[in-house]
């Protein structure tokens, strides 16, 4: 990650009202996920309250462990858990600095319904794939090798009443990325 | 013009909360759209969109073949044709070979064109559109009133009634309750709904993938829950390549929103697996409509340019007026009147087209590089070939080509208000003249034109160069006086002025209301008569005029055809250079200088609209201003239409006296007791309104108070 384009990155998301997070390491990263959790839980009586589409960062992971730390907390990500959750995890492919965005490969429907039905998205991306701007970022990413590619800037906002700036409409009204890797270190 | 026409104007401008809100939204939207574009070089980026989009327009048959072959290629069903008909009975057929009972929507303009919403319903197929500006004139029963936002001319108290009626009582009038109440009607809706209809702001042909942009977040649920998916294209949304997205990515959020990006981006390039594992209907429609016929015509073509940003509404000082319902049930604005004219029919732009006032904010905007007053000029002249010019207007251009006769009319009309004419205005006019004067004063008509007058300025002997003073109406009939002050500093700087007598109108009433066969007797009348004596330079003191002589002549004769007058009009256009222009050059060139130390006190400066869009000549009378003396308060939105746009003022005085109102309101703000500016006709339209108004504040042309304050430099 390089740590002007960590700044740059952070200053544009949270312009457009992202909250920014970065840890050096995997466990930070999880330590930081599950204390939402925790304050996000929901009424004991809703179950799920929330739902974590696999990533790479789950690699190797005892998700068990998670649920165990985090109740609540699924990895089926279906429909009905999606839709009934406050909160939503998934791992982002890329990050572009001048506009604050995130953007990955969500052909996989998991990807797009823990990031599109709660009210919280939590975007977990790796420090290293941060690029400079548009045209970098369509340099990486390949229309034909993916069906359905995401670009997401901030949480979701509407002005259609009285122009008034809004956030949460039909997508998440807070989006928490968390960046893991170490400065400077390509992931 | 019909009555329903001019209620349905009348009714926008009564309005409060549709003009108030229209104009706080255009204030803001000059300055946060200057922000988003801080650090991106504008020119560039519309430079390359327009050629990306233009050469798209070229090839929309062989990009929209492209497209089909490789989104076919990934499973996605493809299905093109020219009939809005075709499109409506396609998606019919598929809801009811899929059992369909329930659609959501994302915004999709291509959708409205062809009126598909009314079609499926009347089929028992329930139709919601998500996006929460669509939704709520959907549920009001009304259309949209703005391109990216439908329902600004609603305020959040009749949004909290249309809820409370049409969906659930009780609902406050607090934003942020509206939109959570939204977001949990509509989340249903999504969750249920059987298939999802969305529009696509690009399609890139190279790999048959579709770019579909939002804030909301709406078009993500379209595309994810149902597990049918139908995309309606306008094929102008093709570009060849997939790196050129870049460049509309760019321009598009900036120009439409002021944002860097919009919150979401989907790129969407084949089937993806529904919900529960089995893989979604694709289904793109790539509708034509009009659009390749459109790409053939040698003018319109540049229309396909457009990337649907709307900023060429929100810079516009007529629509942020009257906003987007008199414009018609779709495409509004300066584009949408074009839009309308081929997507619908010729006929429906004949109203429409009239309220642009050709002022070219909407030119110094557009990321395509539409010269949309251009077009609009062109829609009047097709106009006016199909239906004929009104005879009236045939009266009337013969008498203005007339112009001694012009002149004693004036004149007649003039002294027959003679108790009316008080220090060089008409106030008052009677009956249904009235409306011509009941913003503003009319300057009262010279006792003697400028060309009478001229005669008997004497010059002085021996001058070694010569121009050619072109008057146009105003300076001849009404404001001999700026004439003169043109004379004597030309004489300063040791140029002898000529009137050549055979000059006439310069034509730009008659193309500003399509009238080019006019228009183009004009331009070879006045090419002889200024070609006719040797001169270095042909000056007007009138901006409208100098694009005219400049400009207007060249493209007049090429829209007829007549091709053989081409080389006289660039051999004068060559020699025509505006007032202010001329001087800068020459006290640069040390042939006039301005006492240096003066202190002639504040005043401020309105920008004429021809002056700075389209000769681009907003400097030079602000510099000589300042070096004279003057110490310039710039007032706000200084470069915005004073509302005379010509006969505009005369055709449609209700908006232009508001848009006057504006420039007085700004003028006052400055403190400045006097009003500097380039044009005659924007001195009749602002030096009327501050006499109506009896704000004590003069109006002046920059050669009047340059006359007074240049010196010529002896020979040596």
């Amino acid at each position: 990650m390089n740590a002007n384009s960590f700044a740059m990155f952070k200053t544009r998301a949270e312009a457009v009202s992202a909250e920014v997070h970065h840890f050096p390491g995997r466990a930070e990263a999880l330590d930081f996920i599950l204390q939402i959790l925790a304050a996000e839980k929901a009424p004991s009586s809703v179950e799920p309250h929330a739902v974590w589409a696999d990533c790479p960062l789950l690699a190797g992971l005892d998700k068990a462990l998670l649920t165990a730390k985090a109740p609540g907390l699924t990895f089926d990500v279906t429909r009905e858990n999606a839709a009934g959750a406050k909160v939503g995890i998934s791992q982002l492919d890329w990050a572009i600095a001048n506009t604050g965005t995130l953007v990955q490969d969500a052909t996989a429907v998991d990807k797009r319904l823990v990031s599109t039905l709660p009210l919280i998205h939590i975007a977990v991306v790796e420090s290293g794939r941060i690029v400079a701007d548009l045209p970098s970022l369509l340099a990486k990413v390949d229309p034909n090798q993916a069906n359905y590619i995401s670009f997401i800037t901030g949480p979701s906002r509407t002005a259609d009443i009285e122009r008034v700036l809004t956030i949460g409409v039909h997508g998440p009204e807070r989006l928490i990325i968390v960046f893991v890797g170490d400065p400077g270190e390509p992931n | 013009m019909r009555k329903e026409f001019r209620d349905s104007i009348n009714t926008a401008l009564q309005n409060a909360n549709l003009t108030g809100a229209l104009g706080r939204f255009s204030e803001a939207y000059r300055i946060s759209r200057a922000k988003a574009y801080e650090g991106v070089d504008f020119e560039a980026v519309r430079t390359q969109i327009a050629e990306v989009k233009s050469s798209a327009a070229a090839n929309l048959d062989r990009l929209a073949e492209t497209f089909a072959r490789n989104a076919e290629a990934r499973g996605t069903k493809v299905f093109r044709t020219d009939d809005p008909a075709k499109v409506k009975e396609y998606i019919l057929n598929l809801a009811k070979e899929h059992g369909v009972k329930s659609v959501v929507k994302s915004k999709s303009m291509a959708s409205e064109e062809i009126h598909l919403n009314p079609y499926l319903e009347k089929a028992g197929i329930t139709v919601n559109e998500t996006d929460l500006g669509e939704w709520i004139i959907q549920l009001a029963g009304q259309t949209p009133s703005h391109m990216v936002m439908p329902a600004i001319h609603m305020t959040k108290e009749e949004v909290a009634d249309v809820f409370s009626s049409e969906v659930e009582q009780g609902q406050a009038a607090d934003i942020p309750k509206l939109v959570k109440f939204a977001r949990a009607k509509l989340r249903t809706k999504f969750l249920n709904a059987d298939m999802g209809i969305s529009g696509a702001n690009i399609a890139v042909a190279e790999t048959g993938s579709l770019v579909i942009i939002t804030n909301e977040g709406n078009a993500r649920l379209v595309t994810t829950l149902p597990k049918i998916h139908v995309a309606i294209v306008g094929i102008e949304k093709l570009v060849a390549e997939f790196e050129q997205i870049t460049p509309i990515l760019t321009a598009l959020p900036r120009s439409a929103t002021a944002q860097l990006l919009t919150s979401y981006v989907s790129i969407i390039s084949g089937p993806v697996a529904n919900t529960d594992g089995t893989p979604k209907e694709l289904h793109i429609i790539l509708m034509d409509n009009r659009r390749t016929e459109m790409s053939r015509d040698p003018k319109f073509k540049q229309a396909l340019q457009c990337i649907r940003c709307a900023s060429c509404l929100n810079v516009c000082p007529v629509f942020r007026l009257v906003g987007g319902h008199v414009f018609g049930k779709i495409y509004t604005g300066g584009i949408g009147t074009i839009l309308t004219a081929w997507f619908d029919e010729l006929k429906k732009s004949d109203e429409i087209q009239s309220l642009c006032i050709q002022c070219g904010n909407c030119v110094d905007v557009c990321p395509g590089k539409i010269d949309i007053p251009a077009l609009i000029l062109e829609l009047r002249r097709r106009l006016a070939v199909e239906q004929g010019q009104p005879l009236a207007q045939k009266a009337i251009f013969t008498v203005v080509n007339n112009r001694r006769l012009f002149h004693s009319m004036l004149r007649t009309a003039s002294l027959t208000q003679k108790p009316f004419a008080k220090a060089g205005f008409i106030r008052h006019l009677p009956l249904f003249l009235s409306d011509l004067t009941n913003f503003r004063s009319l300057p009262a008509i010279a006792d003697e034109p400028f060309r009478d007058k001229f005669k008997k300025i004497e010059q002085p002997k021996g001058l070694k160069e010569k121009a050619a003073f072109y008057s146009g109406c105003l300076i001849d009939f009404a404001y001999p006086d700026m004439g003169a002050a043109v004379i004597k500093s030309l004489n300063k700087a040791g140029i002898e002025v000529v009137f050549p007598e055979g000059q006439t109108c310069c034509g730009a009433p008659a193309r500003y209301s399509g009238a080019y066969e006019v228009a183009a007797q004009n331009a070879s009348d006045n090419i002889e008569a200024l070609l006719a004596s040797d001169v270095q330079y042909v000056v007007s003191a009138c901006p409208t005029c100098t694009v005219a002589l400049k400009h207007d002549f060249s493209s007049t004769f090429e829209s007829l055809g007549k091709t053989d007058c081409l080389p006289r009009a660039k051999e004068l256009a060559e020699k025509v250079v505006d007032f202010s222009s001329l001087i800068k050059k020459l006290v640069d060139e040390g042939r006039l200088t301005l006492a240096e130390g003066k202190q002639l006190g504040k005043v401020t400066y309105h920008d004429s609209c021809h002056l700075k869009r389209t000769l681009r000549a907003d400097k030079p009378p602000r510099e000589l201003l300042n070096q004279a003396g003057y110490e310039i308060a710039e007032m706000y939105e200084a470069d915005m239409c004073c509302g005379m746009g010509g006969s505009y003022s005369l055709k449609l005085p209700e908006i232009s006296a508001p848009i006057l109102g504006r420039k007085l309101k700004n003028i006052k703000q400055t403190g400045a007791d006097c009003v500097v500016m380039d044009c005659p006709g924007c001195v009749m339209q602002i030096r009327g309104g501050l006499d109506k108004d009896g704000a004590p504040i003069k109006v002046e042309h920059t050669a009047q108070l340059l006359a007074e304050q240049l010196e010529g430099v002896p020979e040596d």
